[in-house]
């Protein structure tokens, strides 16, 4: 594989100092895994153009791309779900074909997917062990010896977990634990850990990079992948990036910075991504006055202004999106006061919510934000149902004007309008949800995530409808896990840490560090 | 992401293994509490009236509860995979009518009597089961067909034919009518079923695999369980054991006509359900079950001896169906809890 | 407020071919649900033939009659029920709640009340019926078929108490009015249809309307396909689901009243059983138990070849049993077919790999 190290001339970048030690080693270590030249198209849509990765013993490798650009398609084929159209991949040096999760399994690569699988009504250990429980005579399956082994495993990681509870209520992080457990009892070679951080605390992170440490003593090849560099540099050996669907480079950490990794996972420079028209303030829209949910998030002020962005960061857990949960009525607050242009909203109402003038655009979109085997049209028309009919029927010449207009405004890419939703892409998709609240025509809109799962290109796009929406005088709360967009699109910023806020920033003087630090809890605002 | 504090050391000492069975501890303290309400129900019911606790009137009461413990046994090993069999009741009645009829006509050895009830029962078993496996239908919906399906068919074989006690051969009833130390055989035969149907559940890989599809299909296909042929075995086993009953309800009543049998299914389900089997599939015992349906009989037949009128028996089996749901829903949500706030003593070494 | 660029300027990044011609629409839904439909006037209109073919009388106005006294008050519980499992949940205890209105109807007749009194007693228990039914299911959040089957048993129960093994009215009662008896079992004045088909014509009629045509209807597949997204669209998916089961309470009631007027007399054990005949209707129908599909007009066309072939195998005076054999293939086939490309690629698999 060529490792083309166009960033490689940029070395001694930000925080290469954990991964250190294993390079020197690691270098020479023995290719377990190899995929090459992998393409993978469903119908027309090219997923994988050049998939193209080399997993080594005892390296924690991490792939980087943005949303849409392949990672998930390279790691299904890896785990056997996708079999590629062309392509070669080696196990040990041999050519291998995966025609299912099975042979994967076989072939000693275990995949831990973000959310974890698990059976929540069988025990941890028999999670472990489903299928090759230790049995005794009589093909009797061993229960004292399963969760004998389940817990020597565990001892090995260096985690407490009772192998005889059930998996159910497990947190996540606990569950991924499992997983791994798993992993090493098959004695997988290669370990593919699918955004495993995305929902975990930051001691619980640690902990995984700990057990990540074990598992390379061991010998294990780890493929990791995660949107937070930082956490790349902590815990990994090699990176691969990959864009559009194609194999961009891969290279050692310790020869590459954050700029150059970003550089070559959009392809271009930063700043050139965000437009941001000038806007003064208006009225306040909406006021929420110690707004709080027992145990989630506790006295939360905020207001936002017409022609006003807002951005609620923070780190994933940190109560963002319970706070607009609790904002549009969703959930029940325990305690505050949200008002929307004055008057005071009423508890757990999202009807009342939408009455008022509030837009809530999900952060789920395949579970929250759409019906997915609901028509284009129905869907823009879901929120709008009680506007668009006349004299209590609703008439789909009604839906179809308004979809239509919206999809025009929107550049929604569609066949027809009666097109189930999930035909669409992701990007398109939350076009759609975008349609189905701006034809309320709301005066506050709320948006979680907005372009979470977006290919570039799109991505842009929502980037500018939301600019243009604040433009014409609309309030935007948006909740956001990544900070360029955070910087790119808000006007002001505010940060939660443990479910209270830590710091609120003006867009001149919001920079990733300030952030970053209001967010860890490592500052007081 | 909200950082906890580092976690106290765990409470549990290496080498010890007080882990082993905290599972199995719910899923026993769940079968333990139905029998102990049986008991609570007996013995309240004792207080009243003497009678109840005499052996003629136990006895009455283990095989009031046999047939529907049978079925329930094999309706709890469709449950815990996510499906349902409803043609169960309709299966018993088939199978009692065509063995009384072979007794009748062919004379057949009292033996084949409960051969040919069982493969019955397992045919009609598989054929719900392929179809739910192969063509991927609701099993509510293909069983819910195939009770009107055989329902039919064998009223049609009946044809007002019935089946009298003199047809039926004496062996073949003393299964139903005698006793061992005075425990029906009946009621022995099917605790017998219960042991041995729950023991493997608890033991044999295969069977586990059963809770792994109905816990999360999803997961239990990346693990490679085939599923399509672990849900056929839970049908056959299901329609076999209500062919098995079927014999025994002729051994029992002696007779049999195109009644033999109707809305046993949902007594069934509802007695699995009350001994804890969840509707959704992954958990329940058929231990749970067969203890749920003898929780139901204890209460209608306490009720008949307290006020002699048996017209209060399917309201209060009604009302406790409802009890029932709603304190398994009560009890996991509190087990869930329970875990989420046991899991902090077990962080990190 | 400055507006630099409110309309996103066009995105040269489309391929001319792929920019859709907006407005259009091709239902590409609505090919299998008209092939559905399709198929069930193919099967109404077989059945119909057959029935001419075997009977001469058939083709008349007193088979539609009878046909509506038989299936009528059926029919018209599988309305609510096609709603309910829409939204993705189930009523079994449809049945039971048509046996309790009607025992209750006895039972207060039996005690004296004048019948007007006990009609209205009827749909108000009806009512409360499907609320006890929808308080459990969409307050405390209870699986609903778990607790149908429990109310199934509770409300055949109160039935029980109610009449125990009496028939109303029985000897020494007064006999039920000669208006509601006669209402059971003659056609309606100027139309040869029953009350039972009169009522189930004028439900259907409403039904359709408000599920196809109202934003009431729309949030019922909202919520039968995807309960989360539907709540976040913000309807009120728990109230909408607590109606249902409260409105399927009051259409039970009615129909305990059809059924005791036909039968000039009510025990508590009307209408044994039935819940399965309701369910398979709808879903012979073409409503999905998984929620979120099926039509009015589907249920419609089922109840009216269960009907039909009801009545031509009552007049070829072919066994009823036999007629619960062909509902059961009936509805076998009907959830086979639509999955019969799954066998076949099942077959070709076989092929390939043998």
């Amino acid at each position: 594989m060529g490792a083309a190290g166009n960033g490689a001339g940029a070395p001694g970048g930000v925080t290469a100092s954990a991964a250190g030690g294993a390079e020197g080693a690691a270098s020479t270590s023995e290719v377990v895994l190899e995929l090459r030249h992998a393409t993978k198209a469903f119908g027309a849509a090219l997923a994988l153009g050049d998939g193209s990765v080399e997993l080594r013993a005892g390296e924690a490798h991490a792939l980087l791309g943005e949303n849409g650009a392949g990672k998930s398609t390279l790691v299904k084929i890896l785990a056997g779900v996708h079999q590629p159209d062309s392509g070669e991949l080696l196990v040990g040096g041999r050519p291998v074909t995966l025609n299912g999760p099975a042979a994967a399994k076989a072939a000693g690569i275990a995949v831990i997917y973000q959310e974890p699988m698990l059976f929540p009504d069988l025990s941890v250990a028999e999670n472990i062990f489903m299928g090759r429980q230790p049995v005794r005579a009589g093909r009797r399956i061993d229960r004292a010896a399963m969760n004998r082994a389940a817990n020597d495993i565990f001892t090995q990681l260096g985690v407490a977990l009772d192998p005889g509870r059930p998996a159910r209520g497990l947190s996540v992080a606990d569950q991924q634990i499992v997983e791994i457990a798993k992993a090493l009892s098959l004695d997988a070679k290669v370990l593919i850990m699918d955004e495993p951080t995305a929902a975990l605390a930051s001691v619980e992170v640690e902990r995984l990079f700990k057990v990540m440490e074990t598992l390379r003593e061991r010998g294990a090849a780890l493929m990791f992948i995660s949107h937070r560099l930082e956490e790349v540099f902590a815990s990994c050996q090699r990176v691969t990036v990959m864009r559009d669907g194609r194999f961009v480079m891969t290279a050692p950490v310790a020869e590459l910075d954050v700029d150059t990794i970003i550089r070559s996972m959009i392809g271009r420079d930063l700043g050139a991504m965000y437009s941001k028209t000038r806007t003064t303030p208006g009225e306040v829209v909406l006021d929420v006055r110690g707004l709080t949910r027992d145990k989630v998030f506790y006295d939360i002020d905020l207001s936002v202004r017409r022609g006003e962005v807002v951005a609620l960061a923070g780190l994933v857990g940190a109560g963002r999106t319970e706070v607009a949960r609790a904002i549009f009525g969703i959930d029940r607050r325990t305690a505050g006061l949200v008002a929307m242009l004055g008057r005071p909203l009423p508890n757990g109402e999202p009807a009342a919510a939408m009455a008022a003038g509030i837009a809530f655009v999900p952060e789920d979109r395949r579970q929250q934000g759409l019906v997915m085997d609901m028509s284009i049209e129905s869907n823009v028309a879901l929120a709008s149902m009680g506007r668009l009919s006349r004299g209590g029927l609703i008439f789909r010449s009604a839906e179809r004007r308004l979809t239509t207009t919206w999809a025009k405004n929107l550049q929604l890419k569609y066949r027809w309008t009666q097109d189930p939703v999930w035909t669409l892409s992701g990007g398109n998709q939350q076009k759609v949800v975008l349609g189905k609240w701006l034809a309320r025509r709301p005066d506050l809109l709320i948006i979680d995530e907005p372009t979470r799962g977006i290919d570039v290109g799109t991505k842009a796009e929502v980037h500018r409808i939301l600019d243009g929406l604040a433009a014409e005088g609309m309030a935007v709360l948006m909740i956001s896990s990544e900070l360029p967009e955070v910087l790119g699109v808000a006007d002001r910023i505010l940060v939660l840490h443990e479910g209270r806020l830590a710091g609120q920033f003006a867009r001149a003087d919001a920079d990733e560090a300030a952030i970053m630090r209001a967010a860890t809890g490592q500052d007081a605002a | 992401m909200t950082a906890r504090a580092p976690a106290p050391p765990p409470a549990v000492a290496a080498g010890q293994a007080p882990w082993q069975s905290s599972l199995g501890r719910f899923a026993r303290a769940r079968e333990t509490g139905t029998l102990a309400l049986v008991l609570v129900v007996f013995l309240a019911v004792t207080l009243d009236n003497k009678h109840f606790a005499g052996s003629g009137s136990i006895q009455q009461l283990l095989t009031g509860a046999s047939l529907i413990a049978l079925l329930s046994v094999g309706q709890a090993m469709v449950m815990v995979t996510r499906n349902i069999d409803l043609s169960v009741g309709s299966v018993l009645g088939l199978c009692a009518f065509v063995d009384g009829n072979l007794f009748r006509t062919e004379h057949i050895p009292v033996w084949s009597g409960f051969l040919i009830a069982i493969a019955l029962g397992a045919a009609i078993g598989a054929i719900n089961g392929l179809i739910t496996v192969v063509v991927r239908v609701p099993s509510l919906v293909v069983t819910l067909a195939m009770l009107y399906i055989i329902r039919g068919l064998d009223s049609k074989l009946v044809n007002g034919v019935i089946v009298v006690p003199s047809q039926v051969p004496h062996a073949f009833v003393d299964v139903g009518y005698k006793t061992l130390l005075g425990i029906p055989y009946l009621a022995i035969i099917v605790a017998l079923v219960v042991i041995i149907v729950g023991y493997a559940m608890r033991t044999f890989r295969p069977a586990r695999d059963l809770y792994a599809i109905g816990s999360n299909p999803e997961a239990a296909l990346l693990a490679g369980i085939p599923q399509g042929r672990r849900v056929f075995t839970a049908f056959v086993t299901s329609g076999a054991l209500a062919g098995l009953g079927g014999a025994l309800f002729l051994a029992l009543f002696a007779q049999v006509d195109n009644s033999a049998g109707v809305g046993y299914e949902l007594n069934v389900v509802a007695a699995a359900v009350v001994g804890g089997v969840a509707i959704f599939g992954g958990s329940g015992t058929v231990v749970g079950a067969a203890l749920g349906a003898l929780l139901l009989n204890t209460i209608q037949q306490g009720l008949v001896a307290v006020r002699s009128s048996s017209f209060w028996d399917e309201a209060i089996a009604g009302a406790l169906l409802l009890l029932a749901i709603a304190f398994d829903r009560w009890l996991s949500l509190r087990v869930a809890r329970g875990l989420k706030s046991a899991e902090g003593a077990h962080r990190e070494l | 407020m400055s507006s630099e660029i409110a309309p996103p300027p066009a995105d040269p990044t489309i391929a001319p071919q792929f920019r859709p011609e907006p407005g259009r629409a091709r239902p590409p839904l609505w090919h299998a649900v008209a092939r559905w439909e399709a198929g069930l006037v193919v099967v109404l209109i077989a059945a119909l033939v057959f029935g001419s073919s075997e009977s001469a009388t058939f083709t008349t106005k007193t088979t539609l009659f009878y046909a509506g006294i038989n299936t009528g008050y059926i029919a018209l519980m599988a309305l609510p029920m096609t709603l309910i499992i829409i939204t993705a949940e189930i009523d079994l205890s449809v049945a039971s709640t048509l046996g309790l209105t009607g025992s209750l109807v006895g039972d207060l007749w039996h005690h004296g009340w004048p019948i007007w009194g006990a009609l209205a007693a009827a749909l108000v228990v009806g009512i409360a019926a499907g609320a006890l039914n929808g308080v459990l299911i969409a307050r405390a959040g209870l699986p609903s078929i778990a607790v149908t089957i429990g109310t199934l048993t509770l409300y055949r129960g109160i039935s029980e108490i109610l009449l125990g093994s009496q028939t109303i009215p029985g000897i020494g009662d007064r006999s039920f009015p000669a208006w509601l008896t006669k209402a059971g079992v003659v056609p309606v004045p100027g139309l040869d249809i029953s009350y039972s088909t009169l009522i189930f014509i004028a439900l259907t009629i409403a039904c359709g309307i408000v599920l196809h045509a109202t934003p009431l209807g729309r949030s019922l597949y909202a919520i039968g396909l995807q309960p989360e997204a539907a709540r976040f669209a913000g309807l009120r998916v728990a109230r909408v689901k607590f109606w249902l089961y409260v409105f399927s309470g009051l259409i039970c009631a009615l129909a305990g009243i059809l059924l005791t007027a036909q039968n000039s007399s009510v025990s508590y054990n009307a209408g044994y059983g039935l819940e399965l005949n309701v369910v398979a209707i709808a879903l012979l129908g073409g409503v999905s138990i998984f929620g979120g599909r099926g039509t009015i007009i589907g249920v419609v066309l089922a109840a009216a070849i269960v009907a039909a072939l009801q009545m031509a195998l009552t007049q070829m005076t072919v066994d009823p049993n036999v007629q619960e054999i062909v509902i059961g293939g009936l509805l076998l086939v009907s959830v086979i077919i639509p999955n019969l490309s799954r066998l076949r690629v099942l077959v070709r698999r076989f092929r390939t790999t043998s």
